[in-house]
């Protein structure tokens, strides 16, 4: 970590725009929307327990690496903030119903919905050289929202712990709503 | 006939070391104390930049962590041969005056790399040798027309290949150490992080 902070690796400033490891790091945390999505799929993991637990912060990140690529190619995806708000009711809603499914199924959800994520990330990004740093930043941010996610989720072993949890995935499924009605108004 | 005892040993050394330092101190030649004019040298410039060239590092570690987790006979095979394979790719590269870049190329080391440890299949020792050496040649190559373009030559390709050297020492036997259970996952899952790096770095080389 200390290295990737060295200076020689920051590139900080390109032509006016800010890249590296920082920045990347910075970049997912920058919406609520993708925050609140990230999060869930961490306690979505946390709810269905192993293999999901990992299989999902394995799948989220990967996918939305291959969406960010899209993004960055210009490669057009039509109603990307509609997805990324949908990304928060239907993750929420998982959490809120302890929804189980087979690790496939789950998979399947957070993978459709990390193309929209990735996509958006994708289209945002700063021109700039220090593409592997940022890359890098951005990558770990996005599994220590996970990481956050799976913690917390943590308390499912309790009584108390569980009512917790599903009133967490309400409130970011009632915050997708918002997303949404951002997302269509415009 | 009386005989002149020699000094001690230790005596006769401080007396050549005090004449040796006299005759440094009385040279003409300047110091060049500061780095600013004369840097650490090659080898250490070779140290630094594999330790500051994330590109490098990635799929080094990635390897680490791979023969790692193939056991300790893979992953001493590893350590000796990525080191080597990477000093042969630099001095391929470094006979070329002008640096070359692959950004693709090396995105894709990276997602490979990255791949094959998220999966964690029993790929056997041959084949992650081989990716290994495969990776080290790239990569040393790339990393030889670097050094040769600022003229470091060999000297900085010695840094880099011990660099390498060390750090696959160190991360390897992490590899092997958490071998089993949850740290064995928490490798995979960083393989799968990789392979998210290597996308992005795709698209950036791509656009």
């Amino acid at each position: 970590m200390l290295l990737l902070l060295h200076p020689a690796a920051l590139a900080a400033h390109e032509g006016g725009a800010a890249v590296g490891f920082v920045s990347g790091l910075e970049h997912p945390i920058s919406g609520l929307d993708h925050v609140l999505a990230m999060v869930a799929v961490g306690l979505w993991g946390a709810q269905l327990g192993q293999p999901a637990v990992w299989v999902l912060p394995v799948v989220f990140p990967v996918v939305m690496a291959l969406g960010g690529m899209l993004g960055l190619l210009g490669v057009p995806l039509p109603g990307v903030e509609v997805g990324i708000a949908l990304s928060a009711i239907v993750l929420g809603a998982m959490v809120l119903g302890e929804v189980k499914a087979p690790p496939v199924v789950t998979a399947l959800v957070v993978g459709i919905f990390a193309i929209f994520h990735g996509h958006a990330h994708g289209t945002e990004l700063p021109e700039g050289a220090s593409g592997v740093t940022y890359s890098v930043g951005f990558v770990v941010a996005t599994g220590m929202l996970h990481a956050a996610g799976i913690t917390i989720g943590l308390i499912h072993r309790w009584p108390a712990g569980q009512k917790a949890l599903r009133v967490a995935g309400a409130a970011v499924a009632i915050s997708g709503v918002a997303f949404l009605v951002r997302a269509l108004t415009g | 006939m009386s005989t002149v005892p020699r000094p001690h040993p230790v005596v006769r050394g401080l007396v050549a070391c005090l004449g040796a330092g006299t005759l440094l101190l009385a040279s003409p030649k300047p110091a060049l104390a500061h780095l600013v004019t004369t840097g650490l040298g090659p080898y250490y410039d070779g140290i630094g930049h594999l330790l500051v060239t994330p590109q490098d590092l990635l799929p080094l570690l990635g390897l680490d962590l791979l023969g790692g987790l193939g056991g300790p006979e893979v992953a001493r095979r590893i350590l000796f041969a990525v080191p080597a394979a990477w000093f042969l790719g630099g001095l391929v590269g470094v006979t070329r005056t002008q640096e070359v870049t692959l950004p693709v190329i090396l995105s894709l080391s990276v997602l490979t790399v990255g791949a094959l440890l998220a999966l964690d299949r029993r790929w056997g020792s041959g084949a992650v040798v081989g990716v290994g050496v495969a990776v080290a040649l790239l990569h040393g190559f790339l990393n030889g027309t670097a050094m040769g373009a600022v003229g470091l030559g060999v000297g900085a390709l010695a840094g880099i290949a011990c660099t390498a050297f060390v750090i696959l020492a160190l991360a390897g036997a992490l590899g092997v150490v958490h071998r089993k259970g949850w740290t064995r996952i928490a490798i995979r899952v960083a393989g799968s992080w990789m392979v998210a790096t290597g996308l992005f770095m795709l698209g950036w080389a791509l656009r």
